[in-house]
């Protein structure tokens, strides 16, 4: 905790800097899809003031605030972290940069990386130079993740990577992957698994989009056919992230970002604006099992908001909840998808022409509660490392 | 901190085992558990260190409710410390200081005479208070006036001529008649029939239809510390409930090991982890902007109410059989839910404020 007039101070100086810095064109305040930045080799910026508000977010570390300046960050405390979303939320500054190399990648490096690996990947993740994308489930390993088979045999100066990896969002567009492979056959599942970083560019692996019920997805399956993968990327670079056939223990920790981020998002999709506001444009709310029914929502949606703020109150800076993430995650996703079935109900016919939009919204919510762990899975989590019940 | 030396305080002096022998001997009161926590400061939270009080503001009288919940200890502490002592305050006159002075010492317990109905409306008040003279005369009824068998002193809403008006008078005042109610939680509530009570310009808290100025503040004060009381107890009820599944067995093991049971009891948690910081942030809303409290105030009241139902009707069902015994405590926490749910505003009240407020 610093004192109160530091922070004022320090608020003085963020609202400045953000006055002087963010682009008019960027404090239009959107979240969509379309106005996100990803970064990346080949990412084409939207516009002139999205690269300028890019490149000045990551010369002054904003694009990862918390993370230490040395790795591209700024260093910020929670205390700091949250007047500068305050901040940036003031005047409706869209968020600089977004990848799973900040969400997911970066944690897991500040936490299990050599000092040489966080130097080599971090400031290009802060500064939206490389794309990241995330290689964990496979057709035969959904919620028992631990089973996967992809292949890494040691080929002495490298490893050969063969299999297949599914759910592997935005791989099409991505530079890099973090993947989960199995470099001991024969250990306990657990035991056998490595968390390497591979080329996307690299010969053999190839990729192919996944259509979903909510149509086209930035999910893909991602194929490595004899994909050499070097054993080092230069001095204290090893491919893999922790120690070999310990990965399962870098993927456990990355899980729990991954868990808060969608928890998050899924509050972002609709959780910032009344239910009652968006029913009410509809003019459904005269129903009263749907007013009822979104009542209820409202409250269970309040309530959540405030619970999230409270776990990250609770966490240090860039640390994740720990096992408290699989709560969030399962009381975020199952109330967005709540959210989302009154939204359609509200708008009755409206909302069932594909050119709506609300759709498509409407089903990929029903993704949230399965993708990073489903609902089940959080609860067994829960069961066992929260309440302490017997396996 | 508060709530650990809160906790040490009620398993020893005030758990659930005190409130089943009370029940047995037909007793709704403790004036020497009363006294005790007067003196450890609990009867003064709310009330300000010049009349005598510890002033720790509301999260600080919410932890102690919460707490007071998880072991559903018996006590005037929410009429007298945290509704009272509220009223009390926004009067600012030698009246008002000697009454939080005696709120704070111990030596004098208020009840809050609202409802006349089924479901908690102040605003439906039929209770006349008619102008006599430089007086009023009370006449009418208030039902469900909880702590009011035994209260010395009873907050009255009236109607007046143009308006609601707060009365603070005697219980034992010419014309009460106080009939004391066998509640399903054992707790003490009372009906009450005002025949022409006789009051001053003395006796009105606040001004003369200008009730809800005090009224609305000590009532957000109320149902906070009631939400937290039912967190608290939701939390109570799920504890003996995870316990009970780790050392049951049935088919040969732990029914805690069966999924069925396991991802019931872990939503359960999930709720009252989400409940709770609905808790803390009204508490914290009404210590630092008291004024534009109501929606932290009715989503806690909310979400409390539907949290404590939950877990007390899985707790009951996770027992099983033993869950229906009076010998086993699930049900005393049943129907504290039951009872804490209609006091000072059902989750229907507080989910139509939620929504007021948010625009629906």
């Amino acid at each position: 905790m610093q004192d109160k007039d530091e922070l004022a101070q320090f608020r003085a100086d963020i609202r400045a800097w953000l006055d002087q810095n963010c682009p008019q064109e960027m404090r239009d305040g959107a979240v969509g899809e379309d106005s996100i930045c990803w970064g990346g080799k080949n990412w084409n910026f939207t516009s002139e003031a999205q690269k300028t508000w890019l490149d000045r977010c990551a010369a002054a570390g904003y694009t990862v605030p918390t993370w230490p300046q040395e790795y591209g960050g700024a260093g910020l405390n929670r205390d700091q972290e949250k007047i500068f979303h305050e901040e940036m939320g003031r005047i409706n500054a869209r968020r600089p940069l977004q990848s799973f190399g900040i969400w997911m990648l970066g944690p897991a490096l500040l936490h299990f990386g050599t000092h040489e690996q966080k130097l080599h990947y971090l400031p290009p993740i802060a500064r939206g130079e490389i794309r990241w994308c995330q290689g964990y489930s496979e057709p035969g390993a959904g919620s028992d993740l631990a089973s996967l088979q992809t292949k890494c045999e040691d080929r002495g100066d490298h490893w050969l990577v063969n299999g297949q990896k599914i759910w592997t969002s935005y791989a099409d567009k991505a530079d890099w992957i973090f993947a989960l492979v199995r470099t001991d056959r024969e250990a306990p599942k657990h035991r056998g698994i490595s968390f390497v970083l591979i080329d996307m560019e690299a010969e053999g692996v190839s990729t192919r989009p996944i259509r979903l019920i909510s149509g086209a997805s930035p999910f893909c399956e991602t194929f490595f056919d004899d994909v050499k993968v070097p054993k080092s990327y230069g001095a204290g670079i090893p491919a893999q992230v922790g120690e070999v056939n310990r990965g399962w223990d870098v993927a456990k920790y990355l899980l729990t970002h991954e868990r808060e981020m969608i928890s998050g998002s899924a509050m972002l999709a609709g959780g910032a604006r009344s239910l009652g506001a968006i029913l009410a444009e509809g003019g459904n709310l005269d129903d009263p099992i749907l007013r009822a029914d979104a009542m209820r929502a409202e409250v269970d949606d309040l309530a959540f908001g405030l619970t999230l703020e409270r776990y990250k109150d609770q966490s240090e800076a860039g640390q994740g909840t720990g096992d408290a993430s699989a709560m969030l995650k399962y009381m975020g996703t199952e109330l967005n998808k709540t959210r989302q079935e009154l939204i359609m109900a509200g708008a009755g016919s409206d909302a069932l022409d594909w050119a709506d939009g609300r759709a498509p919204q409407w089903l990929r919510s029903k993704a949230n509660s399965i993708e990073g762990g489903t609902s089940e899975v959080m609860l067994s989590i829960l069961s066992r490392r929260v309440l302490g019940l017997p396996g | 901190m508060l709530a650990d030396a809160a906790r040490g305080f009620l398993d020893e002096a005030a758990p659930v085992g005190k409130l089943r022998a009370m029940r047995d001997a037909g007793q709704t009161h403790d004036p020497d558990l009363w006294q005790q926590m007067a003196r450890m400061g609990w009867a003064g939270v709310l009330v300000p260190e010049e009349a005598g009080g510890a002033d720790m503001g509301h999260a600080a009288a919410n932890v102690l409710a919460g707490e007071m919940g998880r072991s559903l200890s018996v006590s005037p502490f929410l009429s007298t410390a945290v509704i009272a002592a509220t009223a009390l305050r926004q009067v600012a006159d030698e009246r008002a200081k000697t009454a939080l002075a005696s709120i704070a010492g111990g030596t004098r317990t208020y009840a809050l005479a609202v409802d006349e109905g089924a479901k908690h409306d102040p605003e439906a008040s039929q209770l006349r208070a008619e102008r006599v003279g430089n007086g009023f005369r009370l006449t009418g009824g208030k039902r469900f006036v909880i702590d009011g068998g035994f209260a010395d002193r009873l907050l009255v809403l009236a109607r007046t001529d143009a308006g609601l008006t707060l009365f603070d008078i005697p219980a034992d005042r010419a014309g009460i008649a106080r009939s004391a109610q066998r509640m399903i939680d054992g707790r003490d509530a009372a009906q009450i029939a005002f025949h022409g009570v006789e009051a001053t310009g003395d006796d009105v808290l606040g001004q003369v239809d200008g009730a809800m100025s005090v009224l609305v503040p000590a009532l957000r004060a109320g149902q906070a510390a009631l939400a937290a009381e039912m967190a608290g107890l939701a939390a109570g009820a799920f504890g003996i409930t995870v316990e009970y599944l780790k050392e049951r067995k049935q088919f040969g093991a732990p029914i805690g090991s069966f999924q069925a049971l396991q991802h019931r009891a872990a939503h359960l948690w999930c709720e009252c982890e989400v409940t709770a910081s609905a808790i803390l942030h009204a508490g914290r809303v009404l210590d630092e902007s008291p004024g534009d409290a109501g929606l932290a105030v009715s989503l806690a009241k909310a979400r409390a109410t539907q949290t404590a139902q939950l877990a007390v009707q899985e707790g009951v069902q996770m027992h099983g059989g033993n869950g229906m015994t009076d010998a086993f405590d699930m049900g005393f926490y049943m129907k504290r839910a039951r009872v804490g749910a209609e006091w000072l505003g059902d989750y229907g009240y507080h989910a139509g404020v939620v929504a007021r407020l948010r625009g629906f």
